[in-house]
């Protein structure tokens, strides 16, 4: 919630994403994390590298949020996704779309943005 | 080492207790399963006491030693969280540590205060059992996660807001009768289509209401039982627990909950049983779509099986295999702490006989608890039998 102090490794991770070179990291196995992270969660690797995200990502399963918590008050209702960028799974809300056409399978690029309540950046996916 | 005894239990009144704090309820929880038990307190060798926002909700940590006074006791006494699943994991060290004979009397319960903060700041409360950098900054919340599992698994096995309607309308009729319990109220499947959605495709009235209230029991050696003349006939014969990645994201389905999984595999081998000899179960139904997911993980059934059971009767108090006799969290409520052991005091009472719902399983020798945390990145899995 703090802007003061950044979250090493995750607010750097935004930063990024926001510029438009999104990263994840992949192990030697292939499987896909987000950091910070020293081990790889789904084998526990230690050989783990930032791999540029895909251009694009679909989503898996998605949720339209009428209750939220105090931080989301003003942002709802308003659409929480999990999409997949090959190897890696980001949650995020879904803009730019009209609630009732978001679908599964439904194509969309990642970026960052601000939420209404508190102007607190957040993940963001938009239809491609 | 024999299995050791649930020789008593407590519970207080499940419900909205927004001026009762903490301290009070598992006092009354904790007295009762003494008194229950007919064991002196000073025989109680430990506290293991579950709770998950007591930070938030009563600005108040270190809530063993707290709680350890609250009941009189002069024993040692450790706070276990584990978001939902705090006192079943809290139940499975009771049962560990009396069954490699490090004790042979140990109080094991959990309370939760969660009304007294409102609304808003209880979902907010609830949220923390999520990943914070990457689920609650994008706005997740736990009706919210549970949502997201219920589309993947429409999606991959098929089901409707309707047949989740039917697993709330059957929790609602089994808590009739249960004076412990939040909401004893009869519902449709209409009055829950008709429920204000919360996270699409859950409504209001697939999700448990937010609960004050605490719940305790006396697990006892079986020497120790009988050396004691306890009344103690239902023993613990199998604990079991699973975890899995923190973040739903990094799991691989969210049709399917591998933790709990994991804690039925290793509970049912350490009882020698198998799913086809369950005869009841109290399962995790935070969510509607919940119970499902906990009956498929239990092997109860198969994976996209279980959506029908209740609509099939099957998992009514009529059918072949009930569950959450005692209105479940949906209709018991949920104080998150007090939850897991909430759980093995029905089980106890409904396998002794003296449960308001006994009559339904009146020849019930073998049950399950199954008490899950957060999106089910903890599970607990307790086997619970009639000794001998
Ligand atoms: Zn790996």
């Amino acid at each position: 919630m703090s802007e003061s102090v950044p979250d090493e490794g995750f607010d750097e991770w935004l930063d990024a994403i926001a510029d438009g070179e999104g990263y994840f990291l992949e192990c030697e196995h292939g499987h896909g994390s987000l950091p910070p992270r020293r081990v790889c969660p789904q084998c526990g690797s230690r050989e783990i590298a930032e791999t540029p995200l895909p251009d694009s990502g679909a989503v898996s399963t998605f949720t339209i949020i009428t209750v939220a918590t105090p931080q989301f008050e003003d942002d709802a209702p308003y659409v929480t996704a999990i999409a997949d960028f090959g190897p890696v799974s980001i949650t995020g809300q879904v803009r730019g779309v009209d609630h009732d056409e978001v679908e599964t399978g439904l194509v969309v690029g990642i970026d960052t943005d601000r939420t209404v309540t508190n102007r607190d950046r957040l993940v963001v996916f938009e239809p491609r | 080492m024999s299995n050791p005894r649930v020789a008593g239990v407590g519970l207080t009144h499940f419900g909205k207790h927004p001026e009762r704090t903490g301290r009070d309820m598992f006092a009354e929880a904790g007295l009762d399963a003494l008194d229950d038990a007919g064991v002196d307190p000073d025989d109680v060798e430990a506290l293991f006491y579950g709770n998950f926002m007591g930070e938030l909700a009563e600005h108040q940590g270190h809530q063993g030693p707290l709680m350890a006074e609250a009941v009189g006791l002069q024993a040692p006494a450790t706070r276990y969280e584990s978001a939902c699943a705090s006192s079943g994991v809290a139940v499975r060290d009771a049962v560990r540590t009396v069954r490699n004979g490090e004790a042979d009397v140990v109080l094991v319960g959990g309370a939760e205060r969660m009304t007294n903060v409102g609304t808003a700041a209880a979902t907010d409360a609830l949220a923390i059992a999520a990943d914070d950098l990457y689920e609650i900054r994008a706005g997740m919340t736990f009706p919210g996660a549970y949502a997201l599992m219920a589309r993947a698994y429409f999606e991959e096995y098929g089901g409707t807001r309707e047949q989740l309607a039917e697993v709330a309308v059957k929790n609602h009729e089994h808590a009739l009768p249960n004076e412990h319990a939040q909401i004893r109220q009869e519902i449709t499947v209409e009055d829950a289509l008709d429920a204000p959605i919360i996270a699409d495709p859950l409504g209001l009235y697939d999700s448990c209401p937010i609960t004050d209230g605490a719940s305790a029991a006396v697990v006892t050696s079986a020497e120790y039982a009988a050396d004691h003349g306890l009344d103690a006939g239902v023993a613990v014969t199998g604990t079991g627990q699973g975890g899995d990645n923190l973040a739903l994201h990094d799991r691989e389905a969210y049709s399917r909950s591998p933790a709990t999984e994991d804690a039925a595999e290793e509970a049912y081998a350490d009882a020698g049983i198998g799913p086809a000899d369950v005869d009841f179960l109290e399962v995790h139904d935070c969510f509607t779509i919940a119970e499902v997911l906990a009956l498929e993980g239990l092997g109860i059934y198969e994976n996209g099986a279980a959506i029908d059971a209740a609509a099939n009767g099957e998992t009514t108090r009529h059918g072949e295999t009930p569950v959450n006799l005692s209105g479940g969290l949906k209709a018991k409520g949920h104080p998150v702490g007090a939850t897991g052991v909430a759980q093995l005091v029905s089980v106890t009472k409904l396998l002794e006989g003296r449960h308001d719902r006994a009559a339904d399983v009146a020849d019930a020798e073998t049950a399950v608890a199954h008490n899950a945390g957060g999106t089910v990145a903890s599970a607990t899995v307790h086997v619970l039998e009639v000794a001998e």
